[in-house]
């Protein structure tokens, strides 16, 4: 079963690097790390936190855009893409279950963004110690916590499309359903929360329905989880002042818990597929 | 020994039935030829028989296995009509990857490339190959692990005809060491006649089944006798041959297989009539459309 698996994930690792999935994918990070690293260094010198801390805070919003991206561009070929091929039927007569085809491919595909996002956060890091000298290793907890809730929150975008192009059943069908998710869940989730706070008025939504709304979403979860950690504020966001009611197990057990079923969604979707 | 054994097998999409009650067995070191028009059923035959799909009727067994089960696939293999294996890889890094999944050696990659004739493109990219050279990748990947059952979906469309003789040519050394053998085509031509049995579906129903010789016999078609006369001597030869029609200065007759030895005669007793003669019997595609027409 593991060398299966194992076999898998190396060929899909192979494909990655081959299609310059890898290459793309660290090239973004490192390009938008380099140039939040560059803007978050001016209001250092008035703020009493060491350079690193800012940096992640700043890393944080990026990453909320950033990683779901990446993890839904490089996952919705998946299925729909083999289906196309005709592969998918020929793979699964061989004796490989659907399970560890599935888990193979997500393995390479998590090794792909954890190698985009530790290459970005590391020149982060370089540029926050190269300005702030050792101070800025107080920030270094902050960038650790940072560095493995972007691979969990990967990982949930990794499976949830490998749903769409389970769903999907072609490429082109996929890459839609993938887009469409990264606007709902990244960006319309956030401005549609805001909305109705806005008409509620400080009513029973904001009290009792939007800490949950806010923690059920993996992406808001992601960044209520790292901006609590790490007592930062986050400027981007209008959500921030929501962030410090909540209590921190909240969001960090739906950081832990959105990958395994996001992993089941996307096994139960695979299912149905009929090659 | 039997390897694979259908008993009434029956698939149905909402109400249309594309598969009618199939019984159909394949010994081992048999090569059996499934024929049809598209849509006849083939395809869903071979992918109830390799488990991708289940029957609503009927069963399948592969050596006393259920379709898709551990055992059943670890026996099987199967060559998918113009599969197209990813192109930024290697053929040699693909072969790797069925090999490992079959938990064979990786080393013998080489080996198997080099049996389909790919040896020298092992290392390029799949994406560079040709239509043909992507066939055999398909090929190599159904030798791998000597299986006991291959199911070959339309094997040779793309193929060109020393390709085709070179496929039939594997087949047969594997026939020989027991693998059996079921491969689809959608014209009997295609198939050089290189199978021991056929199996003539048509709109999921099994028509005919057997031998070239059997399914000729069976269905008797017509000889064709074209008579050329001597200079001069077109009229008085149709004269001679009232069942004929002249076409291009030459006379055409039809005859029954079990007539021609009659036909013979007639064309021997008046030899001076006639410059030359040529009797053909009906092409397989005659002996298809037949067939399958006659079912519809």
């Amino acid at each position: 079963m593991i060398s299966r698996i194992l076999a898998t994930a190396l060929l899909e690792f192979a494909i990655a690097r081959r299609n310059r999935w890898v290459i793309v994918s660290v090239a973004m990070m490192m390009l938008f790390s380099l140039v939040l690293s560059a803007a978050g260094a001016a209001p250092a010198g008035q703020m009493a936190v060491d350079p690193l801390s800012v940096t992640v805070a700043s890393l944080i919003s990026l990453a909320v855009y950033l990683v779901p991206l990446i993890a839904l561009l490089i996952s919705f070929d998946t299925i729909a893409g083999e289906s196309e091929r005709g592969t998918l039927a020929l793979s699964l007569t061989y004796p490989l279950a659907r399970t560890e085809l599935l888990f193979g491919k997500l393995v390479a595909q998590l090794g792909v963004v954890t190698i985009a996002v530790f290459a970005g956060y590391a020149v982060a890091a370089v540029a926050a110690f190269a300005s702030g000298g050792a101070e800025a290793a107080q920030g270094l907890p902050a960038l650790w916590r940072l560095v493995w809730t972007s691979v969990l929150l990967g990982a949930v975008f990794l499976s949830l499309g490998h749903a769409m192009s389970c769903l999907a059943r072609r490429p082109s069908g996929a890459a839609a359903m993938a887009i469409g998710l990264w606007l709902v869940a990244i960006v319309l989730y956030d401005l549609g929360l805001l909305a109705a706070i806005v008409a509620d008025d400080g009513g029973t939504f904001t009290t009792d329905v939007f800490p949950w709304a806010l923690v059920l979403n993996p992406a808001d979860a992601f960044r209520i989880f790292n901006l609590a950690a790490s007592g930062a504020v986050d400027a981007a966001s209008g959500l921030s002042g929501a962030a410090s009611s909540i209590a921190v197990w909240k969001p960090l057990a739906a950081i832990l818990i959105w990958p395994l079923a996001a992993a089941l969604l996307a096994r139960l979707s695979f299912q149905r597929v009929v090659p | 020994m039997t390897i694979l054994t259908l008993s009434k097998l029956t698939k149905t999409y909402g109400e249309r039935r594309v598969l009618d009650e199939v019984t159909l067995s394949v010994a081992a070191g048999e090569r059996v030829a499934l024929l049809g028009h598209n849509g006849a059923g083939k395809s869903t035959l071979m992918k109830l028989v390799l488990g991708l799909i289940h029957p609503d009727g009927g069963t399948a067994a592969i050596a006393g296995h259920a379709p898709g089960s551990a055992v059943a696939r670890a026996l099987t293999a199967y060559l998918p009509e113009n599969a197209a294996f990813h192109p930024a890889i290697s053929g040699r890094e693909q072969m790797r990857y069925y090999l490992r999944l079959r938990g064979q050696p990786v080393r013998l990659a080489d080996e198997i490339l080099e049996k389909v004739g790919l040896g020298d493109a092992a290392g390029r990219r799949i994406g560079t190959y040709s239509k043909g050279m992507r066939q055999r990748v398909g090929l190599a990947q159904a030798l791998i692990g000597g299986p006991r059952l291959m199911i070959l979906d339309e094997p040779t469309s793309g193929l060109d005809p020393v390709s085709r003789r070179e496929f039939y040519a594997l087949l047969d050394e594997l026939a020989a060491n027991g693998t059996a053998i079921l491969l689809s085509s959608h014209a009997l031509s295609e198939l050089e006649a290189r199978t021991d049995r056929m199996v003539i579906l048509s709109q999921g129903r099994q028509v005919a089944e057997g031998t070239l010789a059997d399914l000729r016999a069976e269905a008797a078609l017509p000889l064709t006798v074209q008579i050329t006369p001597q200079a001069g001597q077109g009229a008085a030869l149709l004269d001679v041959f009232p069942d004929g029609r002249l076409v291009d200065q030459r006379v055409m007759l039809t005859c029954a297989p079990a007539e021609k030895l009659t036909v013979l005669e007639r064309i021997a007793a008046h030899r001076p009539l006639i410059a030359d003669f040529d009797v053909h019997a009906a092409t397989l595609d005659d002996l298809y459309s037949h067939i399958s027409g006659r079912a519809a």
